[in-house]
């Protein structure tokens, strides 16, 4: 069937065909819908983990049982998943093994750039990397074939723009695969220096084994045009510079990105006069073929920075602009925000209220971040918020005991906030963690994690209770506060800033957007009480704008949680009694 | 057939996507190549948002760049204005009048630039500014803004009235098939 299917839904459509049976993954944009979309075939086992490391063994274990499996992760979740990683590469598989990893270069939703492609070739393991959707398909689906033949997990390469853009697939039918058999295998699968030494060269084998595939796979293309320039690319950057040159240029395309060929590429550039490598982010493929002792240009031209576009090509290559329009008014930007209603809000204004020291994490909360609240010193990986308010007390201690707390929300602390945690307790520091528990991993669009009680099919799970956790790992302070109070949050957070031992404040509210969550009607502003004092826009509520000097109230978007009202000194804000 | 490029922008919430999946669908349906990108993620949170749509008979890059948009389809009156830049010469903006207010605003850091739309026929940029949110709200949802929006697209557009209606059939729930097809009537015929 022909079909307009996103990056992620294709990759997803391509294992379901080649029997994918077992799914595990950590959601992370641009690389969620991959496993949102394979939970929907019922005939694979599909899971949220509770990280990226936890999903890339959940996978191992699949594939030692015979079955082909997956997971799926965005490049930050590769470095939580390293650890499996490169010693997977020695053990190999028994069924096929795909980690679908996609990297987000221009930083749409991430906080670095990184590029996974060096993972590949740390960890010896073949990388495959698709230029549109019908190609992620078509690689996903032939990724098993390449696993269980070279006896090895294969990473399926996307970057956001393959992931989120829609392009046509003809798609196919499921295979069934039936599992391979499990055999003990002491030899290749109990990673013990004895083993590990003879599995080391067997890895360097396979390398060249495929390095051989590489030179001839179909992966790899070759699209001879004009000779008078060679482009050596992949990705989506091909699609970039068949827009700008069309058949003008001769094309090497590398589908397989590790390993790269040798000779295929000689032979191509003997061909043209002039090499260029066109890549996003890290000059990798440069490098290679600068070892292989092929002349080329690359990141001398391009940057190592940012999303590429035709633009970006074009601009290199000196072809004049486009003509286009501009204007003079300055618009004014319109970065994201917390949304009305968001139940994170309220526990911001009260720490940024007492200026507090606020360790952030990642997620919808990160948001804290930005005026007018501002209430975030420090945002690094998932987790960090926990083990970095130790580190920072350990530091500074009673000049910031008391005064400073890590904020993580309910999913990351399940992630890995929570051996922060335990490191908290055993190693004693005088650390307040204020979880902000609202039902649901938000950012990435609503997934489910342990702690909401619900599987990734929506059915009822096993449900993580946070504050028996809490107590279980030894902290005795645990308070749960409804952060539509603001009194309540204040009391609690001084109260709990001012304790001499480790405490958990669990801000919970699910978040506005759940479904089951019902907006209550909007609030209106008392003109004649508002006296333009504007103690209301501190609160950064986007429903909330000042309109003639007085306080208006946006009834497309307030869902009347009426913090608002909590905040002004004249009670202006009035619920409407719906007639 | 070359290669026609069209934008539509608008803010987080707006329904922006299902107006691409729409016109991504029908354009399948008529047999052309079809790109569409969009960026989720952080946008998703009221931030600005953009989705590109190109068809023709092969499209290779998935995204517009300056100076190469047929067509700008804005949800709101400044969103129009930030990728103005993006339109061919020639191009055509279709712009719904409705004003939002970026938190830059809200917060009092920064005005709503009012004239902006003024500046940009000024310019000589024909645009195509209609009170989406009102014909939407006439048909019988706020919601249906966007195919409001589609219906003042199609005019510009080779592909029969009928095609458009059989795609919006198939791309809403059966329930609001009537009034999106009222509010997409509303889009094309006004003015």
């Amino acid at each position: 069937m022909k079909q307009l299917l996103i990056g992620n839904a294709a990759v997803a459509r391509g294992l379901y065909e080649a029997g994918c049976s077992v799914f595990s993954s950590y959601p992370g944009t641009p690389s969620t819908e991959i496993t949102e979309f394979a939970a929907k075939y019922d005939e694979i086992y599909c899971e949220w983990a509770p990280n990226e490391k936890v999903a890339m063994e959940v996978a191992f274990g699949a594939s030692l049982g015979g079955k082909r499996s997956a997971c799926a992760m965005k490049h930050v979740g590769l470095n939580v998943a390293a650890d499996p990683l490169f010693t997977l590469s020695y053990t190999g598989v028994t069924g096929g093994m795909v980690i679908c990893v996609a990297d987000d270069p221009g930083m749409h939703s991430s906080q670095n750039e990184q590029d996974s492609r060096h993972y590949a070739i740390a960890a010896k393991v073949p990388m495959l990397e698709p230029s549109d959707s019908a190609e992620a398909y078509e690689f996903a689906k032939k990724a098993y074939d390449i696993s269980e033949k070279f006896d090895t997990p294969v990473f399926l390469r996307i970057c956001t723009r393959i992931a989120h853009s829609q392009s046509i697939v003809e798609t196919g039918d499921r295979a069934e695969k039936q599992a391979i058999p499990y055999k003990k295998n002491p030899a290749k699968y109990i990673m013990m220096p004895g083993n590990a030494k003879k599995r080391h060269p067997i890895v360097e084998k396979r390398t060249l084994d495929l390095t051989e595939f590489a030179e001839t796979c179909e992966f790899n293309k070759v699209e001879m045009g004009g000779t008078d320039v060679g482009i050596i690319t992949s990705g989506t950057c091909y699609q970039y510079v068949k827009e700008v040159f069309g058949d003008s240029v001769s094309v090497y395309k590398l589908g397989l990105i590790h390993p790269m060929p040798v000779n295929a590429l000689k032979e191509f550039a003997s061909k043209v006069k002039k090499v260029i490598v066109v890549e996003e982010l890290d000059g990798i493929i440069e490098a290679h073929c600068r070892n292989i002792g092929i002349e080329v240009e690359g990141k001398e031209k391009f940057t190592n920075i940012g999303e590429f576009s035709q633009k970006t090509i074009a601009d290199v290559f000196g072809k004049d602009a486009k003509a286009s329009t501009s204007i003079e008014t300055e618009i004014p930007g319109r970065p994201p925000m917390m949304c009305a209603g968001c139940p994170h809000r309220g526990m911001y204004y009260v720490l940024a209220k007492n200026k507090v020291t606020v360790l952030g994490d990642i997620g919808c909360y990160t948001l804290g971040a930005v005026p007018p609240l501002s209430a975030m010193d420090s945002t690094l990986c998932m987790g960090a918020s926990v083990s970095g308010v130790h580190g920072f007390n350990k530091a500074g201690l009673e000049a910031t005991e008391g005064k400073t707390v890590a904020v993580i929300g309910d999913s990351t602390f399940m992630h890995s906030g929570v051996t922060g945690l335990i490191n908290i307790a055993y190693n004693g520091s005088n650390s307040t963690v204020i979880i902000l528990d609202n039902s649901i991993t938000g950012m990435t669009g609503h997934q489910q994690n342990p702690t909401t009680g619900y599987n990734i099919k929506g059915d009822p799970a096993g449900k993580i209770n946070l504050e028996a956790l809490c107590h279980s790992i030894g902290i005795n302070r645990v308070t749960v506060v409804d952060p539509y109070d603001l009194e309540e949050c204040e009391r609690v957070l001084k109260e709990e800033l001012a304790a001499k031992e480790p405490s958990v404040i669990i801000s919970r509210r699910p978040c506005v957007l759940l479904k089951y969550v019902k907006p209550k009607t909007p609030l209106k502003v008392n003109p004649d009480k508002c006296r333009s004092c504007k103690k209301c826009m501190k609160f950064g509520c986007p429903a909330i704008s000042i309109k003639n000097g007085k306080a208006f109230v946006d009834a497309t978007l307030c869902v009347g949680c009426e913090v608002c009202k909590q905040l002004c000194p004249f009670d202006a804000f009035e619920s409407e009694v719906q007639a | 057939m070359a290669v026609t490029s069209v934008m539509i922008v608008g803010v987080g919430g707006q329904g922006s996507l299902l107006a691409s999946k729409l016109l991504g669908k029908l354009l399948v349906d008529e047999g052309y190549d079809v790109k569409v990108s969009e960026v989720h993620g952080m946008s998703q949170r009221g931030g600005s948002v953009v989705t590109y749509v190109r068809f023709g008979d092969k499209v290779y890059s998935p995204v517009i760049e300056e100076g190469e948009a047929d067509f700008i389809v804005s949800f709101e009156k400044i969103e129009a204005a930030r990728w103005i830049k993006c339109l061919k010469k020639g191009g055509k903006v279709i712009v719904n009048t409705q004003q939002i207010d970026p938190m830059p605003v809200i917060i009092g850091a920064a005005e709503y630039p009012q004239a902006v739309l003024d500046e940009i026929k000024g310019a000589g940029v024909d645009v195509d500014d209609i009170d989406a949110l009102s014909l939407a709200q006439q048909a019988g949802s706020a919601k249906a803004v966007n195919i409001v929006l589609m219906g003042r697209l199609a005019k510009g557009f080779d592909i029969p009235y009928e095609n458009w209606i059989k795609a919006i059939e198939n791309s809403v729930a059966p329930k609001f098939v009537e009034m999106n097809k009222k509010a997409f009537e509303l889009g094309y015929n006004c003015k």
